[in-house]
Formats: C-alpha cells, structure tokens, sequence
C-alpha cells in the first residue's frame, strides 16, 4: 500500500504519451477533417489500391530484411555466445558502437559510401571490375535497413542463447547426437523466444521507416512511412494520414499475432503484448 | 485556516519575486522584445545583434524548414511569434485564414524602396499584409561537361540520352507544376484532365530519373554524381559556386517564380516593434548583407544596383523579366492540393 504511489508516474506517463496520442489518432482517422463529423471516408480513402499497393512494397521490404537480419544475425549472435568471456564483451561492444551514432548521420555516410565517385565504386574500379549503380535502389534500401536493424536482432538471439542451460548439449553429445542435430532439436527451439523477439524488432522500425527510403532510395517509390509524413507535413491532412496510420497498425498488430502464436510456448515473441 | 494563511505566504512570495524579476529585465531593455520566426540560415546572424543594438529590442529568434511546419506552429496557437517570413501561396492561404495583421506601411518607410515589380504581387493584392524579403525562380542546373546539348526546354528532362542522370525534386508541387508547364499549362491548374496529362508523363519519364531529392541535391550535384537537376535559384547560385561547371537556365516554356515576405501575425504582442523589424530588414544597407550572406535575389533595386555586376547578370540571381514571360507564382490551391499529392504518390509507386 506505501508504495503504491511509485507507480502513478508511471501510468501518468503511459496516459499521456500512448494512450492519449492513441485516442487522437482514432479520433482524427474516423471523423472528417476540421470537423468532428463521424466518417468512414478516410478509412475507404486509405484502402485505395494506391494506398494498398504502398503499404504492401513496405510490407515486402520490411519482411525481406527481416529474414536478411535473421540470417545474418543467427550465426553471428552464435558465434559470439560461443566465443571466450574476453572476446564476447569486446564483440558485443563492437556491435553496438555504431548505434552510439546518431542514426541519421550513418545513412547519409552509406549514401556517400555508395555513390557513383564514392568508395564503393572506386575499389571496384582499382580491382579492374565494372562499377555499379547501387544507390537510389532497392538494394540500397535494403542494405540500409539490415545494416541499421542487425544489432536488434543479434542482441535479444545472443541473450537468449547466452542463459541456455549447457547442460542439455552436453547430454545430447553423451546420447551420441551430432553437431547438427543438437542444433536441430536443441539449440535451435530454445532460440525461438529471441528470434520472434529480434523479428519484431528489426521488422516494425522497418516498416514504419521513411527516411531510409527516401535517403538510399532516392524517393524513387514511397513507403508507408513517407505516405503518412506527407499527409502530415506537406499536405495537411490530419485525418487521412491518421487512417493511414491506424490501417498500418492493424497490419502490424496481425503480424503480431501471427508470431506469438508460434511462439506460445517461448516467452519472447509474446512480451510485446 | 493556518494551512490557507502559509498558502497565501506562498503565493505572495511568488507574486513578489515575479515583479521583482519583471522589473529587473524591464531596466535593461525597456521591455521591449520581439519574437521573429525565419526558415532555418536565411538571415545574416550579424543582421540580428545589429538591429538589437540599434534598437534596443531583443529579439527571440526561432526557425522553421518548411512553409507547411510554419504554417501547422501558427495555426495551432501555441506558438506567439510576432513577425514571420512564409512564402508566395502561404501567406495567402494564411490571409484567407485571418492569421495575419495588417502592417501599417507608415511605420515602414523602406517600403517605398521596393521594386514596383514586387508590389501587390497577386498573393496579396492590396499589399497589405507583406512586404518582400527575397525573391527566387525553380530552373535546371546542369553540368557542362556531361551535357552538350542546349538546354533551353524542360524537354530535356525527359531525354533517354540521360537516363539515371537526371536528379528531380522531391516535392510534388514543384514537379507536377514543371510538368504542367512543359505541356502547355497553368501550374495552378486544378483541371484533373490536365492533372492526369502530367501524372502520365512524369510516369513515362521515371525511368530516366536517378532520384528524387531535395536538400541532398547540392552535395551530389557539386561532386558531379548527375548531369542535370530541378533546383530552386537559390541552391543553384552556392552549387555553381562550389563547381564551376554548372550552369542555371530557366526554360523557355516559364517556370515558377516564388516570393518569401514579412509578415506579422495576427494578436501580435509586439506590433510596432514588428513594423520597426520590417522597415530595418527593408533598408538598403541591410537587405545588401542579406543578400549577400544567403545569395537570393532581393526585390530592392538599391540594393541590386550595388552588387557585383558580375551577380547582377546572373540568371540563377537576377534573371532578365523576359526570361521570366509565361512564368507563374503559386497560388494557393486549398483543398485542390490534395490532387497534386494523389497524383504524386501515383507517380512515385508506378513500376
């Protein structure tokens, strides 16, 4: 009972910047603009196929990188759970350095680093090979997001991996398993927590991102995430940029659903809920 | 009862040092202040501790980056500038909108120092609510060395010979209204035939186009990453600057001329000081470091006439008035715009 002020900040807090923030969202997405007029207009405006098509190129790239970041940061997180006490702390330092930087400041060095006079091409060059245009492409969107999302993803698989009980491999080993099959039928589904963990997070940055696309990407297509800065920014329309938004959530909120399913019996996937 | 008595101790020990800080302040600067909202580096700083010295009023200065940011800050009530700098088809919009003051140009004698040219310009008609701060034209900037085609005509934006050469803008009013003007229309067009004219061809030309930019233009077009770009005049004065090798042309099917004037905004605390700020902005002497320090044009032939001639022929600077026939300001095009923007996304997610 004597504590139990500690934790009216605490709600205070999520009162004012989620809920809060929530209900206008709402608020602005169903009613019409200037107006507090009921309407379901923005939200059929929203589901456009224009709108739909967006949304679904975000989904796609988002989901790309995503596997890109699971396959890349799995090994990765493993080899340093598996590493000495000494070189672990140095490699996770290591991985999370960069994040130290101001993101912005990194993407607008990736730009530099992929121009057609910049580093990239100029090494292709010295080594007699062709250069290339990789700026301004989907690929350059993509190698964005993986190289600013990976961290999220190595991270919660390392720690995951990290407090399993060794115990399980070494009776596996003793039962005559291979290295193989204890990763198979061990290793593997206890990681599953971290992994729908790492998912979530290197897939909802990415989805909702708009400065990545419009930096690497060169504005060639929109995401999402630029749909709705505009509506904000540019054009004005409070309503429709938040019908955009609640349609987004909804999008997400299944994707979620879809992966705590999956990992009921973990408890990572699910901690988002 | 003792608990009100120590609260009115409280209150009252406030109220005091309230006062007691007001006249403190009130000394110094006699109370006189004044809080300006200008885009981000449009102002030589030196300007500012100038007029303070001059005048005696401190200024609280704050900055925006676009017309739209400003626009939301304003309307939302929050904010209590007294004089602002928006552009062309804002103001209007914010006179539509009762935002604005009037200024009483008895208070601005430097007014009359003004272009006529520049003088109620179709914003604001009666020029009651403005008064010019500089002036500017949308062309394309190109590089001599990997362009030696004339260029005279938007047409060469849509040139295969340039493919992943050519650098656009990435706002949809400037681009729709290069389009718009390229076919033969008015860039205030709300004709949706019209609209969908322009949609097509920006489509047909997307395969050509490196990227859509904007801010990012300057340091790819000074190292030479493109051939051609949409710029404002403005950024194409400081990238031939940087390099030589560019060149500024306003097309010959006209363009889009744009103003960026002082305004005071409605219930502002600080009017006259507000009117003395304009007038100062508006005299020769200063307006020419301001000039000089951001290197738009300024609507004060005064000032023009002192800059280097060198300047004063330059088409990125001061084009002539015949390059500018055909040329529109924008107008505001309230709850039109949002074709533009529909049009815009349907370019952007075309295959």
């Amino acid at each position: 009972m004597g504590r139990r002020w500690l934790v009216y900040p605490y709600h205070t807090w999520m009162l004012l910047f989620t809920v809060i923030p929530l209900i206008l969202i709402f608020f602005y997405a169903f009613t019409e603009p200037n107006s507090t007029q009921f309407t379901l207009e923005n939200i059929r405006h929203a589901a456009e196929p224009v709108y739909l098509g967006v949304l679904w190129h975000s989904v796609w790239l988002a989901g790309l990188s995503t596997l890109l970041c699971f396959l890349i940061g799995y090994p990765m997180a493993m080899i340093l759970a598996k590493s000495s006490v000494k070189y672990r702390n140095m490699l996770v330092v290591l991985i999370v350095i960069p994040m130290w930087m101001n993101f912005l400041l990194r993407t607008y060095a990736w730009m530099t680093l992929l121009e057609k006079n910049g580093p990239l091409n100029a090494i292709l060059l010295h080594f007699g090979l062709p250069a290339i245009q990789i700026l301004y492409t989907d690929y350059a969107v993509m190698l964005g997001m993986v190289y600013n999302f990976l961290p999220f993803m190595i991270l919660p698989i390392y720690s995951v991996l990290m407090k399993m009980d060794q115990s399980l491999l070494e009776a596996a080993e003793d039962l005559g398993a291979g290295a193989w099959t204890s990763f198979r039928r061990i290793t593997f589904p206890l990681s599953l927590p971290g992994v729908y963990a790492g998912m979530i997070m290197v897939f909802m940055p990415a989805v909702t991102t708009f400065v990545i696309s419009r930096l690497l990407g060169g504005g060639q297509y929109m995401l999402i995430g630029n749909v709705i800065e505009e509506q904000f920014l540019a054009i004005g329309n409070w309503s429709f940029g938040s019908a955009l938004s609640v349609l987004m959530m909804a999008i997400i909120l299944v994707s979620m659903l879809f992966l705590s399913r999956y990992s009921k019996e973990g408890n990572g996937g699910g901690m988002f809920f | 009862m003792k608990k009100i008595v120590k609260a009115l101790c409280i209150l009252m020990v406030c109220v005091l040092g309230a006062v007691a800080f007001v006249g403190c302040g009130g000394e110094k600067t006699a109370k006189r202040e004044l809080k300006v909202y200008n885009w981000g580096d449009y102002i030589d700083p030196e300007v500012l501790k100038d007029f303070e010295k001059e005048t005696g009023i401190h200024v609280i200065y704050d900055t925006f980056a676009t017309n739209e940011d400003m626009y939301v800050k304003v309307k939302s009530g929050g904010s209590d500038y007294d004089v602002a700098i928006p552009s062309d088809y804002m103001i209007k919009r914010m006179i539509r909108e009762n935002l604005l003051e009037k200024i009483d140009m008895d208070k601005v004698p430097n007014y009359q120092g003004i272009g006529d040219k520049f003088k109620n310009l179709p914003f604001d008609p009666q020029n009651a609510y403005s008064v010019p701060y500089m002036w500017g034209t949308v062309g394309i900037i190109y590089n001599k060395k990997m362009v030696t085609d004339p260029v005279d005509s938007w047409n060469i934006l849509w040139d295969p010979k340039y493919a992943k050469q050519i650098f656009m803008l990435d706002s949809p009013r400037d681009s729709i209204g290069i389009t718009l003007k390229l076919l033969g229309y008015s860039l205030n067009t709300s004709d949706e035939a019209q609209l969908e004219q322009a949609k097509a061809k920006l489509i047909e030309q997307k395969p050509l186009v490196l990227a859509y930019v904007v801010d990012e233009v300057k340091d790819k077009m000074i190292a030479g990453e493109a051939a051609m770009a949409v710029v404002w005049s403005g950024d194409a004065m400081f990238m031939k600057e940087k390099n030589p090798d560019l060149a500024y042309v306003i097309p010959k099917e006209g363009t889009n001329y744009w103003f960026d004037s002082m305004v005071i905004l409605k219930g502002a605390k600080h009017k006259a000081e507000a009117e003395e700020f304009i007038n100062y902005m508006t005299r020769p002497d200063i307006a020419k470091r301001n000039v000089e320090y951001i290197g738009y044009a300024s609507p004060i032939p005064e000032v023009v006439k002192s800059l280097d001639p060198e300047v004063q022929q330059d088409v990125a600077a001061y084009p002539a008035d015949s390059l500018l026939k055909g040329s529109e300001i924008f107008d505001d095009l309230s709850d039109n715009l949002a074709k533009y923007d529909k049009v815009w996304t349907e370019v952007k997610v075309a295959q």
